[in-house]
This record gives C-alpha cells, structure tokens and sequence, in this order.
C-alpha cells in the first residue's frame, strides 16, 4: 500500500506528432492526423471531441494497443512499445473478468507481477476498503451494479501502482446520479495518489468538472483542435457546476464541439438546415407543401 | 412483509382462547415462539420452491400418464398403423428388471458400457479440449487442422464401423475408439466456437494488468471458454452414447447394446424394453454428471 499512496510524481505522457491510419480498400484512411498532446506528471486532462473522432484511437495508442503510423508516444522519456502495468487502463464496458470474484480481479495485476497470496489478499482487501467495497471481496462481478463495477474497474487498474491511469469513457454506461458520485471518488483517489490521468468522455460537463486541462477535438481526421485549462479551484464541489466561471467555459467548449460534430454529420447540415426542423406546417400535408 | 400474517393463520384459534381467560397465559405464550418459526421455514419454503415443487409434479404425473398409456396400448394389443401386438407391457419390463438386477450378466453388460463410455469420452475430452483451445488461438494451427476436422466431422460414427474393426486389434478397442470419435467433434467445435467469443477486451485488461501470453490463455482464453466447453461435454456425451450403442450392436459381444439386439435375437421382449430404458437411464445420469461437474467448476455461473 504504502509503496502507491506515497511516491514522487511521475508518470509524464508526451505524444508527438502523432498520427493513425488503417487500411481499406479504398486506401488508407486516417484516424487521427498530426496530434501533439502532453500530461504532466500528476495531472488530469481530459480529451473531448464528437463520436468517432479518434479520442478513444489516440488513447489505445497511449496504452500500447495500437502503434502509431508517425510520430511517438513516450511516458517519462520511454517510447510506449506496447500494453503494459505501468499504465493503468478502465474501460467503459467495465471488463472485469467474469470468472473472478471482486478481489481476485483486483489482485490479478498483482498475481501477474508474481506477488505470493496472502501479500496480494492483504493489499487488495486495503484497495477495496477505500473504495468501500470490502463487503463485496467475495461477489461475482455478473451481481454488482454498474457503479460498483466500475470502482472495481478503478481499484484494479489501480492496484499496481501505475504511472499513468488512462480511462476510455468510463462512466458513459452509467445513469447521471452514479455518474456523479463517481466523479467524486474518482477525484478523490487521484489526489490521494497524485497519478497522471488520461480522460477520454463526450461528456462536456464531466470534462470541466475533472480536468486542470481539456483538449478539444476535431471531426474525423481527430487532430487536436482547442486546449482549454480549466482554472477552476480544488476540491472542487458539485455546486459549481452552475458557477459563472463554469457555465462560461461550458459555453466555449460546446460550441466547438457542436462545430465539429456538424461536420462530422455530413457538413451540409447547416444552421440554415438545423432551422429547417422549425418550419410549420399548419395542417398541410407534407406532400402539399412539397 | 405477508409472511408473518400468513404463518399465524393456521394457529388462529390460539390467541382466541388467551383473551377469554387470561389464567394460562405462559402456555400461550410459548407455543407461538417455537412452532411458527418452523411453520413459517415450511411456509417460506414452499413459496420459494414452489415453481421447482409445481415442475416435479407436472413431471411424475406425466410419466405416469406416459406408463399408462403405454399399459393400455399393451393389454389391448392396439394395432393402428403400429402394431403393439408383440410390444411388451411395462409390467413385463418390470418383472425382466427385477429379474435382472439380480443377474450378473445384466449388470456386467451395464458396466461394460459405462467404461467404454468412461474411455472414450474421456480421451475425447482429454484430446479435443485442448486442441480446440490451441487452434483457436493459434491461426496457423487452426488453418490446418480445421479442414480435416470439417471433412471428417459430418461421417457418423456408425459409418466408422467397418474401418474402426480393420484399424484396431481388439474388439473393445474398436468400439472405444468409435465412441472417442463420436464425442470428439462435438466437443472440439464447442471449445473453437468458445474461443471465437472471448471478449478481446477481456484480453486488453489482461494486457494492461501485465499478463503475458500464457497468463493470458490461462487466466482469460480458458475460463471464458469453459461454458461453451461445458456445452460441447455435454452434447459429446449424448453422442458418445449414440455411437456406443451402434458400435455394440454391429460388432459387441458385451454391452447394454449388445443386451438390447441379443433380446431381439432370442425373442424376449421385455428385455428389448429394459434395454432401452436402461440406455435411456444411463445416458441421463451421465449427462447429469457433467452439469455437476460445470457447475463446480464454474462457480461464477451459479444463480
């Protein structure tokens, strides 16, 4: 335990000039184009963009899943060569291992490592104490509820002490209440473990209320459109969700993303189009007015 | 909540009798502490097993309904497009059943088959498990094993006979051997078809946990397959039995299938019937065996 509560901050994600394409038929098509991004050691950012702009792609390529086509990603200075314990990764769909009980997912990254039994049972039990899960050591995952799986999510990721904890849209599947308490504990255990976090949401709201820093990102080709620091003080409460400073920055990041999610829809659905939903019809039929 | 309410009602006539003379009072009293609470368990009980109560009694009747329906078409010697003139009567089949118990013969044949089905189906197992794991993970593995399997998959064990007589040295060899074959293939497209499901983000976590690749088969290929390993124990066991059965009808000298074609030869009815019932019995307990074993085995899958 004491080894990931108390540490020096470490774990600095540099990705340069950073680009994806796939192969089709038609040729290749990219993903992502010409992308620098930074997370500085202890630090929380938040990557923001339409559906289908590359987010999570640019996230996979952090955690070693996908090699980029040009450009590098490092973290403190090691080139990224494929997934590995040092950097923590929650997934929206929880991915817990079915086949394990809610301690044995948390200890697996430790049993993995080659920690003996009982050292590993001990830390666990620790990790799900403070994630208020203790009750729960011995459940299937298939009986929790989604909130609770994924603070086993978390905990497991967690409980190797990485460097680095990336999180692809890990509160989607969840309803706004929920949602909301787990953004708390989610600030809470970053503070705690001083940790560098990569946050992937669509969630403008969530974003601001995380982040010290938000990127914005463009319609498909993803590349990095905007990046926002979010000054707002910690810890930060609930109630200033509708704090001036917020709904100000809220106003800003929504409209670039709407701009960029028009264009993701095809382009030609204009403001001109959007008014287009507005027109009455006052009793004609659709056929007359045409 | 209703339960409490529900359990007094069978004493109603206890606090009645409490309130018109309060002398007795302590008898009263202790009756309600000690035979409710067993009452209310009953009670519960029975409200929660009701759905499993209401199917085993459906399922008695209906066998019964099955053996007299049976008796009648016996004793009358119904004939309307089959004949049931030469079928014997369930009674018949009882008394050969108990004649039979008794008989070591019977009871050799009853074993016989049971190991045969133990050898084969568990070489089968023991061959097809792990060559479907392996060949769903490895491609090049899979690209060549897979087309011989497809090939030989669709031959019926039955079809085997002939060539299973002219591979092997012994008789009993043969028979297991086409009992091995019979499970086999229900059981290594199961195991391929599990593979083919592993939720690749299952593996992703794995990754990022710090698993290596055989830690990964162990701890992710193999659990999260075993149900579909679990479903093709089972139909491979149903087959093991059909392809038993054939094989110790075309060329066995012991076996239950062998008792059964032997009873027709030597025109004793009955004993065609307890054959069969026989075989039916044993095909059930053996497939019973293997939901206990998945069961055990996959604790998570439990409700």
């Amino acid at each position: 335990m004491s080894e990931i509560v108390v540490r020096a901050p470490q774990g600095h994600i540099e990705v340069k000039n950073f680009s994806l394409s796939y192969d089709s038929i038609e040729g290749p098509v990219e993903a992502v184009t010409e992308t620098q991004i930074h997370v500085k050691p202890g630090e929380f950012v938040s990557i923001v963009g339409p559906s289908g702009c590359g987010k999570s792609t640019l996230l996979n390529a952090v955690a070693g899943f996908l090699k980029p086509t040009t450009g590098i990603v490092t973290v403190d200075g090691e080139k990224v060569n494929g997934p590995s314990a040092e950097r923590g990764m929650v997934f929206q769909q929880y991915s817990l291992f079915p086949w394990k009980t809610v301690r044995e997912n948390v200890e697996f990254g430790l049993k993995m490592r080659g920690m003996p039994r009982s050292q590993r049972e001990r830390a666990a039990r620790t990790l799900l104490g403070l994630a208020g899960l203790e009750a729960f050591e011995k459940h299937y995952p298939e009986k929790l509820s989604g909130g609770m799986k994924q603070r086993v999510g978390i905990v497991r990721a967690l409980a190797t002490g990485p460097k680095v904890l990336l999180l692809d849209e890990p509160f989607g599947a969840l309803d706004a209440q929920t949602r909301v308490i787990m953004q708390q504990i989610l600030t809470n255990m970053w503070q705690r473990l001083k940790i560098s976090v990569l946050f992937v949401t669509h969630d403008i709201d969530e974003a601001i209320f995380l982040s010290d820093r938000v990127y914005c990102m463009t319609a498909r080709p993803g590349s990095i459109k905007a990046e926002i620091p979010i000054p707002l003080e910690r810890p930060r409460q609930q109630s200033m969700m509708m704090s001036s400073e917020f709904l100000a920055l809220r106003r800003g990041l929504m409209s670039l993303i709407r701009e960029e999610s028009l264009k993701a829809m095809g382009g030609e659905i204009t403001d001109l189009g959007m008014q287009g939903l507005n027109i009455e019809l006052h009793g004609a039929s659709l056929a007359d007015v045409i | 909540m209703s339960s409490p309410a529900l359990v007094r009602h069978p004493e109603d006539g206890m606090p009645a009798p409490a309130i018109a003379e309060p002398g007795p009072a302590p008898a009263v009293i202790t009756p309600p502490t000690t035979p409710p609470s067993f009452g209310a368990h009953a009670l519960r009980w029975y409200r929660l097993n009701r759905a499993g109560l209401r199917a085993i009694a459906i399922g008695v009747i209906s066998l019964l309904a099955f053996l007299l329906v049976w008796h009648l078409l016996t004793t009358f010697r119904v004939v309307f497009f089959v004949r049931f003139t030469n079928v014997p009567s369930p009674l018949a089949v009882y008394a050969s059943f108990t004649k039979a118990i008794h008989d070591p013969k019977f009871l050799l044949h009853v074993l016989l088959s049971c190991r045969r089905i133990f050898f084969g189906f568990s070489l089968a197992a023991i061959v097809a498990v792990p060559l479907g794991l392996i060949m769903g993970r490895f491609k090049l593995i899979h690209e060549i094993i897979f087309p011989v399997a497809e090939v030989l998959r669709p031959i019926p064990a039955i079809a085997w006979v002939p060539m299973a007589i002219m591979l092997w040295p012994t008789n009993e060899q043969s028979i297991v051997y086409i009992t091995f074959l019979g499970s086999f293939f229900p059981i290594l497209v199961n195991t391929l078809h599990g593979m083919s499901l592993v939720d690749p983000v299952l593996v992703r976590a794995a990754q990022c946990l710090g698993a290596r690749e055989r830690s990964i088969f162990r701890e992710v290929y193999f659990p999260a397959s075993l149900p579909h390993i679990f479903t093709g124990l089972t139909v491979g066991m149903g087959v093991a039995w059909v392809s038993l059965i054939a094989a110790e009808m075309i060329s066995g000298q012991y076996g239950i299938g062998y008792f059964t074609w032997e009873a027709y030869s030597l025109v004793q009815y009955a004993d065609i019937a307890l054959g069969m019932i026989a075989i039916g019995v044993l095909g059930l307990g053996s497939s019973m065996l293997i939901r206990g074993a998945g069961q055990l085995v996959m604790p998570w899958r439990t409700r």
